[in-house]
């Protein structure tokens, strides 16, 4: 059975070929069966499989398969081939299981677009690339879904390809990731060059021996690899790409934020965790990387009025989460925050489209409000989402998987839990942003007009996605509440066991946490339901629009970076359009058409000229050799 | 005698091709096509024949090897030799010419015959480049090469064509006749230091020479092969030439002649004069670096369309130029990747320009736009070939980069780094062109004919011989490796040491 794995990436990948070789003459019926179908497919086996090593776990809890070697030229033979390991499955699972249900709500959501068959190729491509990401067995391979990852979210940010302004957030998109794929290449670069080998496993294991913790070149090499991670995972300071992503169909969204893409750091950094184990020092930064991404997109997120925004804001921040977990070497809990957040967020972003579609494309909560009676199934769905983003306490999944973070975060927090202080401040920041948006968006007076109905394929997967972001943290629990520990045992041997915390301390901090994400949606029920007029006049007063205008830019850092990149960048091109080379050869012919006139000249015809030009020669010559 | 007829048999054709014109005007055609195909049996047959290479002592292994004499008295012979390189280069070679001459059937109706002439006869110099043993002969079949894509530029070119045509002839020529002065340089000393004065490759292998000597004589051969590569700042005639040519002479210019640069680097440069390479690597590695860039940040500036292209050339074959003075496998491997890629996403690209401009009859991207809407296909087709030389993996073009940057990582980490830059500046262009073209808002008023059927069909083999290069480029690298292992045989592995110093 685990043979099959490489079906698991080849479905879906042969879905989208077929849907491109049918070039849009496909009715869309058998579009949406290709689409879904594939992915659905690909889903079932990737659930046998995992029955299969659970069951039956392979010898070393990890199972190869070549399929052939993509290059051999002496020592370097990097292979298309897929490893499996618990780490790798539950990424594989995650990805086939969300985004089948992203697909199935697609195939309703995107019926009668024009690109209808475009739309369901790039996203099996989508797929079938996050697939190999999470399943390749040499660094090479994973780097090919990485960019293959890269591409499929160009393609489908721009979708709309009409409206420049998509494109130009398809390319920021690309580009500003790529940034971050250079310094992965580099890094490939050096580890193969000092190690010898790219497959990943052995890699590992030959960093481990020959270099010391702390020396330069681990270092050197999980810095490269971070600097990939933060690219593809938007944290700071390459976060800038993800808000304006939104451009795309909202199932993109969905699928970006949930099932791939963003998520692609986290794992890479798991997958390569013992050589940041060798590397404190950048383990250190991708714990305070995380810890000040995630406050400075709760911030921003809470002022955003595009629920998409609001929503990509705070995936920034929740992937924050993850790298703080990463950071202080909680691997199991990044996973597990990984898993749970792709649960919610699917949820968030879906029940956002169902919203969106009912309403004409308005995206604006201000011109929302009062949909919770007129969109019952929307609404449900979004508030149990928003309620485990916001962790409320012991119902969500969101609450077992942020508690694990913290709690991690504090056993490593040292003296000082500046870490530990800046997850909790955002666990109330995000309660605050998320029941904000709910109170606004389906409360109040109706804004807008509702129209349409849904059918089975809308509230299907919203209603499946809903119980796991309910019941999904059940397989990991808090030692005071149950102490369940399934999902960190399975992956044990991938990362060892995890530490234990236990004590009246560790229920105390349990109990803290939970109060302040219920106190973050009390205070967005009293800011936001009862509209208190002093507040309205506070958030109106210059200092504090100005602050939430810097912050509604995302603290400017688009700002900053055109200022300090794009425009440069721009103003060189501009200035060397025509080639500045090309004036040093265009002087030289210049200077010799000029002397061809100028010698054209003399050439006058008169013979007596022409004498006189002779003798006066002779005469300096003569003149010249009597002199000297 | 098998290789003579693999130069001689577009040569006959072009002969054939010309007066044919006055019989009928679709007869240039066939007939290049017949020649053109029959050329590539002889070239498959060649290596069929031969599943080993043959160990011809001191020379190397080869896969056919020819010796006539030609002018005896000056030590001049007609000497071939093909190898793993030569044939992959003759294949790519052949493989596009049938295709010029596929997209030409529609573009070319005027004096169909000398245009297929003058086709036929720059392949078949090419192919002697790619073939010739003897130096004198190289020369001559680099002129060979020329003077025929100087009238097909000329004469089929767009608006600007006699500038392009005259600038193109000059740089190759001018740079051109320095490589004669150091031919008969080469051959002068290798006469005083033996007493025989020669043509031949093998023997003026390891000949010996005053360092000061032996640099001098190789920046004449270097300054003919950057021109042509091109590298930076030789290469303002490139985009000039390649945005006038019509799209046959652009894919020929950009798919073939560009590689000429590098197989004359490659054999020649390198052997020939092992100890002055070493000393210019650092020079030809920081050209390599500048032409990435450079040529990535004017590409991104270019509103014609084929402009675009040709200066994307200059970034891609900048990494050519980096991977052949990083001279160890990893990097010729992917030099020999890079090249056969870049032959075939650049040829598709251009042939995509030429489509678009027999449409719109422009190839100013401002007046372009939206034209997926009317051109699914050709849209589809270009982004493809974009992504493809944006270096996506999978595809031809990474496998070249890739390895070629991994090579030069080990020889000269920092020139890797900085070469990597340009896989940035490669995004920026490659999709700005898509964006131009074929996203955005819908301008192009009338509704064109998408590509057809004849079109489709070289875009179809294009495609997967791309994708086949990007999976699975083991049989190149099988094929290469006798011909590198020619070419290593002067210096072994790396002409810098891991610092950056020549050994």
């Amino acid at each position: 059975m685990l043979h099959a794995i490489w079906l698991v990436p080849a479905i879906p990948l042969l879905g989208a070929v077929i849907l491109i070789i049918g070039c849009g003459r496909l009715p869309s019926l058998l579009v949406s069966i290709i689409g879904v179908g594939s992915v659905a497919l690909s889903a079932i086996i990737a659930s046998f499989i995992s029955i299969g090593f659970i069951t039956t776990p392979p010898p070393g809890n990890a199972f190869t398969i070549i399929l052939w070697h993509w290059m051999a030229i002496g020592s370097f033979s990097p292979a298309i081939g897929f490893y499996l390991d618990p780490l790798s499955l539950i990424m594989m699972l995650v990805v086939t299981i969300i985004g089948f249900f992203i697909l199935l709500y697609s195939s309703e959501f995107m019926a009668g677009d024009e690109g209808y068959s475009r739309f369901f190729a790039y996203m099996n491509l989508f797929v079938a690339a996050m697939l190999v990401l999470v399943l390749a067995r040499d660094l090479l391979f994973l780097y090919a879904g990485w960019e293959g990852v890269g591409l499929c979210s160009y393609l489908l940010i721009g979708f709309w390809y009409q409206d420049p302004a998509n494109g130009l957030a398809a390319r920021k998109a690309f580009i500003v990731t790529r940034i971050g794929d250079t310094g992965l290449m580099i890094g490939l670069f050096l580890l193969f060059t000092h190690l010898g080998t790219l497959e990943i496993q052995p890699l590992m294991l030959r960093a481990t021996q020959s270099w010391p913790a702390g020396s330069t070149m681990p270092t050197l090499a999980a810095v490269l690899i971070l600097i990939g991670a933060i690219g593809k995972s938007a944290q700071i300071p390459l976060q800038t790409w993800l808000p304006d992503a939104m451009a795309g169909p909202t199932p993109v969204s969905a699928l970006i934020h949930a099932a791939t893409m963003v998520t692609a750091g986290v794992y890479l950094i798991a997958r390569t965790h013992m050589l940041f184990a060798l590397a404190p020092a950048v383990q250190m930064a991708v714990a305070v990387i995380g810890a000040a991404t995630l406050l400075v997109a709760a911030f921003a997120a809470l002022n955003q009025h595009d629920i998409k925004r609001i929503l990509a804001y705070s995936t920034i921040s929740q992937i924050g989460y993850m790298f703080l977990a990463l950071g202080v070497g909680a691997w199991s809990a990044a996973i597990f925050h990984f898993m749970v957040h792709a649960f919610f967020k699917a949820l968030l972003f879906l029940a956002a489209g169902a919203i969106t579609m009912r309403l004409h494309h308005e995206h604006d909560i201000f011109r929302m409000g009062g949909l919770a009676r007129r969109l019952p199934v929307a609404f449900w769905s979004f508030f149990i989402g928003a309620a485990s983003l916001a962790a409320l306490p012991l119902i969500t999944a969101g609450f077992y998987s942020k508690e694990m973070i913290l709690s991690a975060t504090w056993a490593e927090g040292g003296r000082i839990p500046v870490l530990w202080a800046a997850g909790v401040i955002t666990a109330f920041l995000t309660s605050l942003y998320i029941f904000r948006a709910v109170f606004i968006v389906f409360f109040g007076d109706l804004k807008t007009p509702v129209s349409g109905h849904y059918g089975p394929r809308i509230t299907l997967p919203l209603i499946a996605l809903s119980l796991l972001a309910l019941i999904g943290g059940f397989v990991e629990t808090p030692e005071g509440l149950g102490g369940i520990t399934l999902f960190s045992k399975f992956l044990a041997s991938v990362f060892g066991e995890a530490p234990v915390v236990s004590g009246s301390a560790a229920n105390l901090r349990l109990l803290a946490a939970s109060l302040v994400s219920l106190a973050g949606a009390g205070l967005a029920y009293a800011l936001y339901m009862r509209s208190s007029p002093r507040f309205t006049a506070w958030a109106a007063t210059p200092a504090v629009l100005g602050w939430r205008r810097f912050l509604f830019t995302g603290w400017g850092f688009d700002r900053l970076y055109n200022a300090l990149a794009v425009r440069p960048f721009l103003a060189i091109v501009r200035v060397n359009r025509n080639d500045a080379v090309d004036y040093v050869y265009q002087i030289i012919a210049l200077t010799c058409r000029m002397a061809h006139q100028f010698l054209h000249q003399s050439q006058t015809g008169r013979i007596r000229w022409y004498a006189g030009w002779l003798a006066a020669g002779s005469l300096v010559t003569i003149a010249i050799s009597v002199l000297q | 005698m098998m290789l003579a007829w693999l130069m001689a048999l577009p040569a006959i054709g072009g002969l054939l091709a010309w007066p044919a014109a006055l019989w009928h005007r679709a007869a240039p055609r066939w007939i290049s096509l017949a020649a053109l195909t029959l050329d590539l049996l002889v070239l498959l047959h060649l290596w069929s024949g031969s599943s080993a290479p043959i160990d011809i002592t001191g020379r190397g292994q080869w896969i056919a090897i020819l010796q006539l004499p030609w002018i005896p008295q000056l030590g001049i012979s007609f000497q071939l030799g093909l190898d793993g390189l030569s044939l992959l280069l003759v294949l790519l070679t052949l493989g596009l010419g049938i295709i010029s001459v596929i997209i030409s059937w529609t573009e070319i109706t005027e004096r169909t015959g000398f245009f297929h002439f003058n086709l036929l006869w720059t392949l078949s110099g090419t192919i002697g480049v790619f073939l010739a043993l003897d130096l004198f002969l190289f020369f001559f079949t680099w002129e060979i090469m020329l003077v025929p894509m100087y009238f097909l530029i000329a004469l089929w070119g767009h608006e600007n064509r006699t500038y392009a045509a005259i600038k193109f002839f000059l740089f190759t020529q001018g740079s051109g006749l320095v490589m004669l002065l150091a031919i008969l340089a080469l051959a002068f000393v290798h006469q005083r230091e033996t007493g025989t004065f020669t043509f031949s490759y093998f023997q003026l292998l390891g000949t010996k020479m005053q360092p000061a000597t032996e640099m001098w004589i190789m920046l004449g051969f270097i300054l003919a092969f950057v021109v042509k590569l091109p590298a930076v700042p030789f290469h303002t005639w490139l985009p000039d030439a390649h945005t006038q040519a019509p799209t046959a002479g652009s894919v020929i210019l950009a798919g073939v002649l560009l590689k000429t640069g590098a197989y004359g680097l490659l054999r020649f440069v390198v052997p020939l004069f092992p100890l002055a390479a070493s000393r210019f690597a650092p020079v030809a590695m920081l050209l390599g670096v500048i032409g990435i860039i450079y040529g990535a940040l004017l590409a991104f500036g270019q509103n014609d369309i084929k402009r675009l292209v040709a200066y994307s050339s200059v970034s891609h074959l900048g990494f050519v130029l980096l991977g052949i003075f990083a001279w160890n496998t990893l990097a010729l491997q992917g030099v020999v990747v890079q090249m056969l890629a870049h032959g075939i996403s650049t040829g598709a690209l251009f042939i995509t320009a030429g489509a678009l401009q027999e449409r719109l009859h422009t190839r100013d991207m401002s007046r372009f736009g939206g034209l997926w809407a009317n051109l699914p296909r050709l849209s589809a087709i270009g982004m493809f070939f974009a992504i493809a030389s944006l270096g996506l993996p999978g595809l031809g073009n990474f496998i070249g980069e890739f390895l070629i940057l991994l090579g030069t990582y080990q020889a000269h980490p920092a020139f890797a780094v900085a070469g990597t830059l340009g896989v940035i500046t490669a995004a920026a262009y490659a999709l700005i062109m898509v964006q131009k073209t074929f996203h955005g808002p819908p301008r192009a008023a009338a509704p064109a004919a998408d590509l057809h059927a004849p079109h489709m069909a070289v875009m179809a083999v294009l495609i997967a011989a791309i994708i086949w290069l990007g999976l699975y480029p083991q049989p190149v690298f099988d094929v290469a490796t006798s011909g590198l292992a020619n070419l290593q045989a002067a210096t072994p592995d790396g002409l810098l040491l891991a610092d950056g110093r020549p050994p």
